[in-house]
C-alpha cells in the first residue's frame, strides 16, 4: 500500500533522494516509517496533515505578524512527514556544524581584535570593512565569558553524491530554533507512535543548555537574569520571540524596557530596576545602541556598548557578529580553518567566488550561466539571480555591474538540492476524485549550535525547509514549507539525553522580574477587555428597547455619552477602535498568554471583522462578541500565572467595570426624575443582573432594590461593591509583593457611597429627588476616583517607562 | 603656530531631561606636527559618570552619563595646541592606479599602513560608493597621473562647482544628497570628495577639527572658521596621508587643528547623544580659534 502511494513520488536522476536509493528502493532507515504509514492507511495520513494544519492555526504559529498589509498573520507551513537522518550521518553533520561554529567564533575574535587574517592575506579586508554589520565601536571589545558566538545556524543541503554542503551561515540572531521546537511539538501530537517507535532524539536538553549558558556568567551572589530582546510585535518572527521567552522562562523585552546606569544594564521591572546579566537578542547589530551605533534607532538601549565594554553583560550574539553573514566569506573558510584552528574544514561550503579577486571575477564572467549571483553585503539593493535565467540585456547589465564594483558580488555554484517526500492532496474539488500521495520537493535544513562551557553543542534536529514547487528555492519568504528533522538515536538510551553539566543552577525568572511595560500592557489588556464588554452590553440592552418609544431616545443618548455613535453604516458599532486596542495589548503581552488565550483573542477579532464585513444583524454580532469576551474573562481567571502582572490586569478589569457602572448610574440618576420600570430593566440588563434580580425579588424592579443589587451587593460579581473589594484585595497583594502601602485613592469615595441611604431614593417627593441626586454625586466621585487610581498605578508601577527618547547631534 | 581654541556647546531643553548619554570628540590628536599643551573640559551640570578612552580610530572619546533631571547642558572645551609646519612634499606620489591596486586584495600579506588605509576605502553611511562619484572624478585622474595631483584636481573641482551655503544642508545630509544639490558646508564638501576618492578604489578619511579665525593678512578670511571644521585626508604612499580642505581649496597647513578622524562625520561627531525626556531643545555652538 505504501509502495502504491509512492507511485506519485518521482525520482530525479540529478538529485540525491532522501527516501529512495539508486535502485528506487526505500532506504532502510525510512522503512519503519513508510511501513507504519502504510499500515495506518491514507486516511490516517490525511487526518494527520489536517491536524497539523489545525494545530498551527490554533497555536497561533505565524511567520509574519502584522507585516502583511491585510493585517493578517501568515500561518506557518508544516508538512508533518519528517526528514530522517541516521545516527552515523548525523555524527558527521554534528561535527561539521560544531566546527564551523568554533571557526566563526575564532574569526570574530580575530576581526574584532588583532586582524591577523587580514594582515596575512587569508581574508580580504574588504569583507569586514565593507560590511554594514562591522561595527567599529566594537573593535577591541572582549566578550565576557569568551564567546562571540552563542547561537549559530547554518543552512545545509546535499548534492547528488550525498555530500552535505553549507549554503549560508547565520551568526547574528539566527531565527528558527523556536519554530523547530514547535514543529516537533506539533508532529509529536500528529504522529505520537511513529515518533516514539523511531527512537528520535529529543530537543529539550538543547534549550535548557542555551538558557543555562546565558546565565552561567552571573556572579554567585546575584540572582541571574537573562532577557530576550525583541524589536517588537511587528517583527516577522515575533511569534518565535514570544515562544522562546515562554519556553526558556525568560522575560521578553524591548529596548525601552532596559536602561544603562553607569556600567550596569538594568531591566525596569514592577519591583524596580533589576540587573540584567545576559541578552539573547533578536535585534539587529546596528540597532542596539543609538549612542554609538545607528542614531536613528529607537529600538535599542542607549549606552549598551558601554556595558559590553565594561564586561558586564553577555551578548548572545556579540554586537557586530552579523559581519560574517555574507556568502563572500565562504571561499576563505578553508584557509581560515587552517590558520585559526589548525584543522581542515569538515563541512565544506558550496563552491563560491568572491568577485573582488580579479581571477575570480574572470571565472565568474566566463561561467555566469552556471552560477547564482548574490550580493556580498546585505545592504545592497540587489536580488539573488540565476545566471541562466537572464535575458541577454539583463545579462549585459549584470556584467556591467560586476565590472564596476566587483567586490560587491559573489557567485556560487548551483546545487541540485536533494529531494524528500511531502504529502500532497490534489483534486477533490468540483466533483473530481481526491488524489493523495507522496510528492518530491527540494530540501534544505537549518541546523543550530550553541556555545556551552564544554564547546559548541548542536541541536539534534533542525528546521527542514522545502520548496513551494519543484524549484530549488527553499525559503519561508517565498512560500515554501517546513518539516521536522528526526535524528535517529543510535540506541534507545540515547533518545533522551542526560541533562547538561551544571544544569539549571537557579530558577531563571522570578515574579518581580516582570518588565514594567509588560505589566502596563497587561493592565490595559484588562481595561480594554472589560471596556469592550461594557460597551457591547450597553449596545445590546439598548437594541432590545428599540420598540419602547419613551426609553429609546434616552438609551441612545446614553450610548452617545459613552462614545457609541449608535449604529452607523460601517456596522463597526463604535467598538472597532477598542477591539483594536485590545488586540494591540494582547500582542504586546503575548509571552504571558497561553496559545488558547491568544487564539481566542484572534478569533474574536476575526469574527468581528467578518460580521461587520457581511453586514450581519447587530444583535447577532453583539451576542457572538459577548460570548467571546466572556471566554477571555475565563482565560483571565483560569489560564494565567497569578503574578503581579496578572493582578494588575485584574485590577484593570475591575477598575474599568467600576468606572463604567458608576458613570452609567450617575448619568441616569442625576436627571432627578424617577426612572421608569422599563428603564430599570434596561439598567439591570446592562449590568447583566436581570436574572439575579428576578430570583431575589420575584417582583418587577424598584429603584432602591435595583441600585442595591447593582451597587452594594457584594455577592453580585457585576456590582460596584464587588469591584471595589476585589480591587482592594489585589492592591493589598501587589503592595505585599512589591513593598509599600496599598493604594488608598478609592477609599474616601467608596466610604461616601457606602453611607448612602437607599430607602430614601424611591418615590416622587422632592426629598427622594434630592436623595437621588446626592447618590448620583457620590457615584460620580467614585468614577472620578477610579480614574485617579488608574493614574496612580501608572505613576507608581509604570513610571520607569520612558516617554520619549531622542538622539541629538552637534557639530 | 600656537592656538587657543574655545568650543562651547549649549543645549537648552524644553523640559527636564531625565537621563542622558553623550559621546564627545572634542580632544585633539597628538601627532608629529601637532601637540596639545593643555586641554580642559568644563561641564555644567556635572555628569554622574565620565569616561575617556581611545576609540577604534585612535581618537580620544569622552563618554558622559547624566542620571539626574536637568534642563540645560553646557560643554566647554578649551585647548592650547601647537601646530608645526607641514613637511614639504612634492607631487611625486605614486600613480593613482598603483595605489588602487595595492589596496586591492591579492591573497598576499599586506603592510600595516596599507591595511590601515583599507579601513577608509569602503563605503560608510554618509559616503556611499556610486558610479556617479567615479564618473565625477574621472577628468581629475588621468591615466598614470600621480595620486596627489589627481586628489588636488578633485579638490579644485569640488570647490569650483559646489556652492558653500550654510543652512542648505544639515548634519544628516549624505554625500549623495549634497552631490545632487551641488551645495553644502564643509562636512558636505568633505563627504563628496571622500565618496569620489573611495568610489575609484582609493582611501580617504574624514577629518574633524578647527581652522584659525583670522587668516594671515594676504588671504581672505577662511570659510568655516566660526564653527568646527572638516576636511579630507588622502592616502598617498609613499608620502602617507595628505590633508586637503575642499571648502577652502587648499592643502592643510598650520591653520588647521586636527581633533579626530574616521570614515565620515558619524564616527567623529563632536557631540552625539541620546536624551530621555526634555521636549524640544535649542542648541547653540560657538567656536573661536585664536593664534598666539
Amino acid at each position: 500500500m505504501a509502495e502504491a502511494r509512492l507511485e506519485t513520488y518521482l525520482s530525479d536522476a540529478r538529485r540525491y533522494d532522501e527516501l529512495l536509493d539508486n535502485e528506487g528502493k526505500v532506504r532502510p532507515h525510512w522503512r519503519p516509517l513508510i511501513d507504519a504509514l502504510a499500515r495506518d492507511g491514507a486516511d490516517a495520513v490525511r487526518r494527520g496533515v489536517d491536524l497539523a494544519r489545525r494545530l498551527i492555526i490554533e497555536n497561533g504559529v505565524t511567520y509574519n505578524v502584522y507585516a502583511d498589509s491585510q493585517g493578517r498573520d501568515r500561518p506557518w507551513v508544516l508538512d508533518p512527514l519528517p526528514i530522517l537522518i541516521t545516527a552515523a550521518e548525523w555524527r558527521e553533520i554534528e561535527a561539521g556544524v560544531a566546527q564551523r561554529a568554533r571557526l566563526f567564533d575564532a574569526l570574530l575574535e580575530d576581526i574584532y581584535g588583532a586582524q591577523r587574517l587580514l594582515a596575512d592575506g587569508s581574508v580580504p579586508p574588504q569583507l569586514p570593512f565593507g560590511h554594514p554589520n562591522f561595527l567599529w565601536p566594537c573593535h577591541g571589545l572582549k566578550p565576557v565569558g569568551g564567546n562571540w558566538l552563542h547561537v549559530y545556524a547554518v543552512d545545509i543541503s546535499r548534492s547528488a553524491d550525498g555530500q552535505w554542503w553549507a549554503l549560508a551561515d547565520r551568526t547574528q540572531t539566527p531565527s528558527g530554533p523556536g519554530y523547530a521546537l514547535e514543529n516537533r511539538h506539533i508532529v509529536s501530537r500528529v504522529f505520537p507512535e511513529l515518533l516514539n517507535d523511531a527512537g528520535v532524539r529529543s530537543l529539550g536538553a538543547f534549550f535548557l543548555a542555551l538558557r543555562d549558558n546565558l546565565l552561567s556568567t552571573a556572579p554567585e551572589e546575584e540572582t541571574p537574569l537573562a532577557v530576550i530582546l525583541t524589536p517588537g510585535a511587528f517583527n516577522e518572527t515575533y511569534f518565535e520571540h514570544a515562544y522562546l521567552a515562554r519556553q526558556l522562562g525568560l522575560p521578553l523585552v524591548e529596548g525601552h524596557d532596559l536602561t544603562v546606569r553607569g556600567d550596569t544594564l538594568f531591566l525596569k521591572t514592577l519591583g524596580g530596576l533589576r540587573r540584567v546579566h545576559a541578552i539573547l537578542r533578536r535585534l539587529d547589530d546596528d540597532f542596539c545602541d543609538p549612542v554609538e551605533l545607528r542614531a536613528d534607532s529607537a529600538l535599542g538601549v542607549p549606552g549598551l556598548i558601554g556595558v559590553v565594554r565594561a564586561g558586564r553583560v553577555v551578548m548572545a550574539n556579540a554586537l557586530g557578529s552579523g559581519v560574517l553573514e555574507s556568502a563572500a566569506w565562504m571561499g576563505f573558510m578553508p584557509a581560515a580553518a587552517e590558520r585559526l584552528l589548525g584543522e581542515k574544514l569538515q563541512l565544506p561550503s558550496v563552491a563560491t567566488w568572491w568577485c573582488g579577486e580579479p581571477p575570480a571575477l574572470h571565472y565568474v564572467l566566463e561561467n555566469i550561466d552556471r552560477l547564482v549571483i548574490k550580493p556580498a553585503y546585505p545592504n545592497q539593493n540587489f536580488q539573488v539571480v540565476f545566471g541562466r535565467d537572464l535575458a541577454a540585456a539583463e545579462r549585459d547589465q549584470l556584467v556591467k555591474r560586476l565590472n564596476a564594483r566587483p567586490h560587491a558580488y559573489v557567485a556560487q555554484e548551483r546545487l541540485a538540492f536533494s529531494q524528500a517526500p511531502v504529502w500532497r492532496s490534489t483534486g477533490g474539488g468540483g466533483g473530481g476524485a481526491q488524489v493523495h500521495g507522496f510528492s518530491a520537493r527540494a530540501l534544505g535544513m537549518r541546523i543550530y549550535a550553541i556555545a556551552t562551557p564544554s564547546g559548541y553543542r548542536v541541536m539534534p534536529g533542525g528546521l527542514a525547509r522545502i520548496a513551494a514547487d519543484t524549484a530549488d528555492v527553499v525559503s519561508m519568504q517565498r512560500g515554501g514549507g517546513s518539516k521536522d528533522v528526526w535524528v535517529l538515536a543510535p540506541d534507545r538510551r540515547s533518545v533522551d539525553e542526560a541533562n547538561v553539566a551544571g544544569a539549571s543552577r537557579r530558577v531563571a525568572a522570578r515574579h518581580d522580574d516582570l518588565p514594567s511595560s509588560l505589566a502596563e500592557n497587561l493592565f490595559w489588556l484588562g481595561r480594554y477587555s472589560e471596556r469592550c464588554e461594557d460597551k457591547a452590553r450597553l449596545l445590546r440592552a439598548t437594541l432590545s428597547v428599540r420598540a419602547n418609544a419613551l426609553l429609546w431616545p434616552q438609551a441612545l443618548e446614553t450610548c452617545e455619552h459613552f462614545g457609541l455613535p449608535a449604529f452607523d453604516d460601517s456596522n463597526s458599532l463604535g467598538l472597532k477602535a477598542d477591539l483594536q486596542r485590545l488586540a494591540w495589548c494582547a500582542a504586546q503581552t503575548r509571552s504571558q498568554l497561553s496559545a488558547e488565550n491568544w487564539r481566542a483573542i484572534s478569533v474574536l477579532q476575526r469574527e468581528f471583522q467578518e460580521a461587520a464585513h457581511f453586514k450581519r444583524e447587530p444583535r447577532e454580532i453583539l451576542d457572538t462578541l459577548l460570548l467571546s469576551l466572556a471566554g477571555l474573562a475565563g482565560f483571565a481567571m483560569d489560564d494565567m500565572t497569578q503574578d503581579d502582572g496578572w493582578r494588575l490586569m485584574m485590577i484593570g478589569r475591575r477598575l474599568e467595570r467600576l468606572q463604567f457602572l458608576a458613570e452609567l448610574l450617575h448619568h441616569r440618576l442625576q436627571l432627578g426624575a424617577t426612572p421608569s420600570q422599563s428603564e430599570l430593566e434596561w439598567l439591570l440588563d446592562i449590568g447583566d443582573s436581570t436574572i439575579t434580580y428576578r430570583t431575589r425579588y420575584l417582583a418587577s424592579p424598584r429603584l432602591s432594590e435595583t441600585i442595591d443589587l447593582l451597587a452594594f451587593d457584594q455577592s453580585n460579581p457585576r456590582a460596584l461593591a464587588f469591584q471595589w473589594h476585589e480591587i482592594e484585595h489585589y492592591l493589598v497583594r501587589v503592595a505585599a509583593s512589591l513593598g509599600g502601602a496599598p493604594d488608598g485613592t478609592l477609599d474616601e469615595a467608596v466610604a461616601n457611597v457606602e453611607e448612602m441611604q437607599l430607602t430614601a431614593i424611591d418615590g416622587d417627593s422632592g426629598r427622594a429627588e434630592r436623595a437621588r441626586q446626592s447618590l448620583a454625586q457620590s457615584l460620580n466621585e467614585l468614577g472620578l476616583a477610579a480614574g485617579r487610581l488608574s493614574d496612580q498605578l501608572s505613576l507608581k508601577h509604570f513610571s520607569l517607562i520612558d516617554v520619549s527618547i531622542r538622539s541629538v547631534v552637534a557639530a | 603656530m600656537r592656538y587657543r581654541v574655545r568650543h562651547e556647546t549649549v543645549y537648552h531643553y524644553g523640559g527636564n531631561v531625565a537621563h542622558s548619554h553623550q559621546l564627545l570628540h572634542l580632544s585633539p590628536r597628538d601627532s608629529e606636527r601637532q601637540h596639545c599643551r593643555r586641554r580642559t573640559l568644563t561641564l555644567q551640570p556635572q555628569p554622574s559618570s565620565l569616561r575617556e578612552d581611545l576609540d577604534a580610530f585612535g581618537n580620544l572619546a569622552t563618554r558622559l552619563e547624566y542620571d539626574l533631571p536637568h534642563d540645560r547642558l553646557e560643554v566647554l572645551a578649551e585647548l592650547d595646541v601647537e601646530v608645526g609646519p607641514e613637511e614639504a612634499s612634492d607631487s611625486a606620489a605614486q600613480p593613482w592606479e598603483e595605489v588602487r591596486d595595492a589596496l586591492t586584495y591579492s591573497g598576499r600579506p599586506m603592510a600595516t599602513q596599507y591595511l590601515d588605509a583599507c579601513r577608509f576605502r569602503m563605503e560608510s553611511s554618509y559616503a556611499k560608493l556610486k558610479q556617479v562619484f567615479t564618473d565625477y572624478g574621472a577628468d581629475c585622474f588621468a591615466a598614470g597621473s600621480p595620486l596627489l595631483l589627481g586628489a588636488e584636481a578633485l579638490m579644485h573641482k569640488v570647490h569650483r562647482e559646489f556652492t558653500y551655503a550654510p543652512g542648505s544642508t544639515d548634519i544628516r545630509t549624505s554625500a549623495v544628497e549634497a552631490f545632487e544639490a551641488r551645495r553644502g558646508v564643509c562636512q558636505d564638501f568633505a563627504h563628496v570628495m571622500i565618496a569620489c576618492l573611495r568610489s575609484r578604489g582609493l582611501a580617504a578619511r574624514y577629518v574633524s577639527g578647527y581652522l584659525r579665525t583670522t587668516a594671515p593678512a594676504a588671504d581672505a578670511v577662511a570659510v568655516g572658521a566660526d564653527a568646527s571644521h572638516a576636511w579630507v585626508s588622502v592616502f598617498c604612499p609613499p608620502l602617507g596621508w595628505i590633508d586637503l580642505d575642499p571648502t577652502n581649496d587648499r592643502r592643510v597647513g598650520t591653520d588647521h587643528i586636527v581633533i579626530a578622524w574616521g570614515r565620515d562625520f558619524g564616527d567623529v561627531s563632536p557631540l552625539r547623544g541620546v536624551i530621555i525626556g526634555g521636549g524640544q531643545h535649542r542648541l547653540s555652538v560657538r567656536v573661536s580659534v585664536q593664534a598666539e
